[in-house]
């Protein structure tokens, strides 16, 4: 057994063992700890007991895997209907996180940890760096945004409980980045792969090869990538660049993980059941077959989540993996069944964009979003039509209109958008329902 | 005592300026002077025409953002030191200039400017206080169109 | 001992320590941090040339043997000269903004940082927090030791952590609104922006839970905790540490309110006269100087702070025995706190110099019309950098503002003026106005 945990070498880690768990003991792991979440969901969330009542489900009932698809689906609008605390299956006493990404429209989405569940996170997310091929000894620069998005402090519990060194300089700033990789010599870096590559360009406009440095590693997330940039940046920067999958609702990062063979991401299943489903039926499809990607905590407690339905496409592959990892892999994500767009690692819906012009006095709700990438970098542009209460004859009163736009977006989804002011019906309608996306990023 | 002009919203790109200058002229309106504000992405255009109602309807019947604003036309002399010194009758007011903009045509010696006061109301008397002329709609086009 | 606001509650036995116990533990720990300093060379040499080892430190007061440390000594051995333990053993690194390009960069060990969270979870406890209060961390997290300092401390204590970060004041007040925290943790000048902000939102304190808040980062006065008080409608605490000591958790205030209880069992802090380096007495104002006596990676001899403050040995009735320092009045130097970051004017300088068109003559105006600090720094442009476009002079003023962000992290508002209009005075130019109410001595 030891010799197929290759790709943590010398330094295994007793926190990935679940990753070459057996096959049966596997499932009857999951089995065990489905039960005593749906139980658990059933007498503390009314949400879920109302749902499985309605179905005339018991948590008794639940006597297989398979049996999960006798249980309602979760939507991310639940989340905002049942918006702060309906989900929430603890104590507010034993509550000791809560983190928030921004809703589909004005409130944000509200997930909370117990001390076991940061403890559960904080191992996946070792378990994910650990298959990623690092260790105690590395020197990880965590450049995911620390605070309400889950991304940087996850990552940062996950990073230290492996023992590497980290540096949390969060997102932005760089030159600032380039410099500490540099004179710190980091081995590893987490971040969104637009930044990496934006960083990569910087690094070049500085005189730095990234290649002659000891980065070897980029623990890549948070937004849908592809091979042509991963090529890209192992090729530029002479790392092994890896794709790691993750959601807030479920726990944040550390849901799944590519290992160092770099053939799809293994999910750790021992924690989040996961199924793949008709997005349209919801019924189950055939093991290989695209469809949405579905999970079930197994171990959550704050905040259990039953068939959360993710809107993202994938489908399992069904070959065993050569680093002899028993938990399933399935592919990338790339694509959605819904209309939302990932930037910079942040999640938002045109509606929020929406949302955050009509709160400003005079703004129509015509618009485009468009979405570039400049060096590397993901951009969002604004397009908003004038109308006669935006204009003034004054170019500082029309800055302040755009500044004023401007400051909305960034309070509703956190990210800062350039906001271009158009001339009144440019933007086309079509069908009475206008094209709100327009998305330039190359693949 | 102050004049209408007329302002219209352009992107900044190429042939957004021609479509509303043709606009006008389709309409037989004639343009008395102008200004162009510009920016990176967008420009303002600022119009004195004649008929500045009739401007306004074609400008807004080709689906244009225009706003009306008051400004004034002060006579300058039209030497080195004309302007100086007329703006430090501005400035000794405590008068907020917004913009300016030159006109073209001179009349016995004095040039006439086009100025955006934050208060066109308190610019009047302190300039009429000083004895430089303003002029009224009915003299500024009498001189421009003769 | 019932007039307390609330139950004086201890988190560390070791805050009540006797007196003499408490001296006896420094110089054992002094000893100690001798010993441990051999590794780091700066130290090595500073002891030699002074003929100083750790068999000379007998009681506490010899620390005054002991030389000083600098921010220009960190400075130049950036990036880890000082590490007094092999670099395996780190487990995270923050920084601080130097006072050029190169920030100051310290380093913890897993023991280190164990530390660090129970020095947080004293004062926090002792400012009222409790195992069942919400907490709204409004610090920015990252390098910055602050955001994660007190998360640390309140993970410790078991509380439940809103890890808000700085930022977007809006959703500020609705986490405030709709989660209910009842203990808010940011800079007090942000505190005070908040409270603007729900106000103007239709908020009072009836609307939020808040029950107390604990403030650092940045100087503030009486009058702002007042205010602050109000208008959240909260208690207010004051703690103070910086990053190159450990962080926040240096000292903190208790509910008497009396000063902040210095950690004396782990920082020996003396209080000098800046000129002469001799101790000033009690009560009176000097610079701080600190030596850490439990750092393992990083650990510091008599360290000048730069702040200003008197201590204040005499016993307080919460029962803590650690000596109590008064707010920080002042500076030595030229460093600018901004929304809790620590800026210098030289790197304003060192940000203009890496854009062609800008030069290095600059006014940095600092002002406070609400609450939040706004900076307008003045540029002078060269002659050739002008243009009749408005779009290229705005280019370079969005270059000159992204410099400025790129080196200090602060946005600032930039006014681009002619060659030649900034006031020089002898030569050398004023380059700082700082307007700011509320603030100490200002």
């Amino acid at each position: 057994m030891r010799t197929l945990w290759n790709d943590a070498g010398g330094e295994f880690h007793p926190v990935c063992a679940p990753d070459f768990l057996p096959l049966d003991r596997l499932q009857g792991l999951q089995l065990q700890r489905l039960r005593a979440t749906v139980k658990r969901a059933y007498e503390n969330v009314a949400l879920f007991r109302g749902r499985m009542e309605e179905r005339g489900i018991r948590p008794g009932d639940i006597r297989s895997l398979d049996d999960i698809r006798s249980l309602p689906f979760t939507e991310k609008t639940d989340l905002r209907d049942t918006y702060p605390f309906g989900l929430f299956a603890s104590p507010m006493n034993e509550i000791v996180r809560v983190h928030a990404s921004s809703g589909t429209t004005g409130k944000p989405t509200v997930v909370a940890y117990t001390e076991e569940d940061i403890e559960v996170w904080a191992s996946v997310m070792a378990r994910t760096f650990a298959c990623n091929g690092l260790h105690r000894g590395d020197i990880l620069q965590n450049a995911y945004g620390y605070g309400l998005f889950t991304g940087g402090l996850g990552a940062h519990y996950g990073a230290e409980m492996l023992g590497m060194t980290v540096i949390p300089i969060s997102g932005g700033q760089t030159d600032r980045q380039i410099m500490i990789m540099k004179d710190f010599g980091v081995t590893a870096i987490s971040c969104t792969p637009s930044y990496f590559i934006h960083l990569v360009e910087r690094a070049g406009e500085l005189g730095i090869d990234l290649r002659d440095l000891p980065i070897r590693a980029g623990i890549f997330g948070a937004e849908p990538w592809t091979e042509g940039i991963r090529r890209h940046a192992e090729e530029q920067a002479g790392i092994k660049a890896y794709d790691i999958y993750g959601l807030s609702e479920i726990i944040g990062p550390g849901v799944a993980s590519e290992c160092t063979e770099q053939g799809g991401i293994h999910i750790f299943e021992d924690h989040f059941y996961p199924e793949i489903v008709d997005p349209k039926t919801g019924e189950p499809i055939p093991d290989g077959e695209s469809g949405e990607l579905v999970f079930t905590t197994l171990s959550k407690k704050a905040m259990p989540m039953i068939r959360y339905r993710t809107h993202d496409i994938t489908s399992f592959i069904t070959e065993e993996c050569a680093c002899g990892r028993t938990i399933r892999r399935v592919k990338r994500v790339g694509a959605r069944s819904d209309d939302m767009f990932i930037i910079r690692g942040v999640n938002v819906f045109p509606s929020q964009i929406e949302a955050a012009l009509l709160a400003v006095e005079g703004v129509q709700p015509h618009y485009q979003i468009i979405l570039t990438r400049q060096k590397g970098l993901d951009q969002m542009e604004v397009q908003v039509e004038v109308t006669p209460e935006l204009f003034s004859d004054q170019v500082r009163d029309l800055e302040s209109v755009q500044r004023r736009i401007s400051k909305s977006i960034e309070g509703t989804v956190g990210i800062r958008a350039a906001v271009r002011l158009v001339e009144p019906h440019t933007i086309e309608r079509s069908m009475g329902k206008a094209k709100r996306l327009i998305d330039n990023r190359e693949k | 005592m102050k004049i209408q002009q007329i302002s219209v919203f352009i992107e900044n790109r190429p042939g957004h300026l021609a479509a509303q200058i043709r606009a006008l002229a389709e309409a037989g309106i004639n343009i008395v002077t102008l200004s162009l504000a510009d920016t990176e992405q967008f420009g303002i255009l600022r119009l004195i025409v004649r008929d500045w109602e009739k401007a306004k309807g074609v400008l807004e019947a080709a689906g244009r953002v225009v706003k009306t604003t008051e400004v004034l036309a002060i006579e300058v002399e039209d030497r080195p030191g004309g302007l100086a010194e007329l703006l430090e009758v501005i400035d000794a007011g405590g008068i907020n200039v917004e913009y300016m903009y030159a006109f073209t045509y001179g009349f016995k010696g004095r040039a006439v400017m086009i100025f955006r006061f934050e208060d066109p109301d308190a610019a009047i008397a302190a300039l009429q206080a000083k004895g430089i002329g303003v002029l009224d709609a009915v003299d500024l086009f009498r001189r421009a169109e003769g | 001992m019932t007039d307390f606001p609330f139950e004086n509650r201890i988190w560390d036995p070791a805050e009540t320590l006797a007196r003499d116990e408490l001296r006896a533990l420094q110089a054992e720990r002094l000893r100690e941090t001798v010993a441990r300093v051999a590794h780091v060379p700066f130290y090595r040499r500073a002891l030699a040339e002074r003929g100083v080892g750790a068999d000379d430190i007998r009681i506490a007061d010899d620390v005054r043997r002991l030389p000083f440390t600098t921010k220009e000594d960190l400075r130049q051995h950036y990036p880890l000269g000082f590490l007094a333990v092999p670099r395996e053993e780190l487990v995270r690194l923050h920084g601080s903004s130097g006072t050029t390009g190169k920030p100051t960069f310290v380093a913890y060990t897993a023991e280190d940082l164990e530390c660090w969270a129970n020095l947080c979870a004293r004062f926090l406890v002792a400012g009222g927090l409790r195992r069942e209060h919400m907490v709204q961390i409004a610090f920015g997290y990252g390098l910055f030791t602050g955001g994660f300092g007190l998360h640390q401390g309140v993970e410790l204590v078991g509380a439940s952590i809103i890890p808000a970060a700085s930022g977007n004041t809006p959703r500020q007040v609705m986490l405030l609104v709709d989660l209910r925290p009842e203990v808010l943790i940011c800079t007090p000048s942000y505190a005070l922006n908040i409270a603007e902000v729900a106000r103007a939102k239709g908020y009072g304190p009836d609307d939020i839970a808040l029950q107390f808040a604990h403030f650092g980062g940045e100087m503030w006065t009486e009058d702002m905790r007042h205010e602050i008080e109000r208008a959240l409608g909260i208690q207010a605490f004051n703690n103070y540490g910086l990053s190159e000591i450990i962080g926040p958790g240096v000292s903190g205030e208790c509910a008497a309110r009396g000063g902040m209880h210095i950690s004396e069992d782990h920082f020996l802090v003396e209080c000098l006269d800046p000129d002469t380096l001799e101790p000033v007495p009690e009560g009176e104002q000097g610079e701080l100087v600190i030596t850490t006596l439990t750092k393992q990676a990083m650990p510091l001899l008599r360290y000048r702070t730069r702040d200003i403050a008197a201590l204040d040995s005499a016993p307080c009735r919460c029962g803590r025995t650690g000596t109590r320092m008064s707010r920080v009045v002042g500076r030595t130097d030229d460093m600018l706190i901004i929304r809790g970051v620590n800026v210098f004017p030289s790197q304003i300088e060192e940000a203009l110099l890496r854009v062609d068109g800008a030069t290095p003559h600059y006014l940095i105006e600092v002002d406070r019309p609400g609450a939040m600090d706004e900076v307008k720094v003045k540029v002078e442009l060269r002659p050739e950098a002008f243009s009749d476009r408005m779009d290229e002079m705005q280019r370079l003023r969005d270059r000159i503002g992204r410099e400025i962000f790129t080196v200090t992290g602060l946005r600032v508002g930039l006014e681009l003026v002619e060659p030649q209009t900034l006031e020089r005075s002898a030569g050398k130019a004023l380059r700082v106005i700082d307007r700011r109410q509320n603030r100490p001595g200002g």
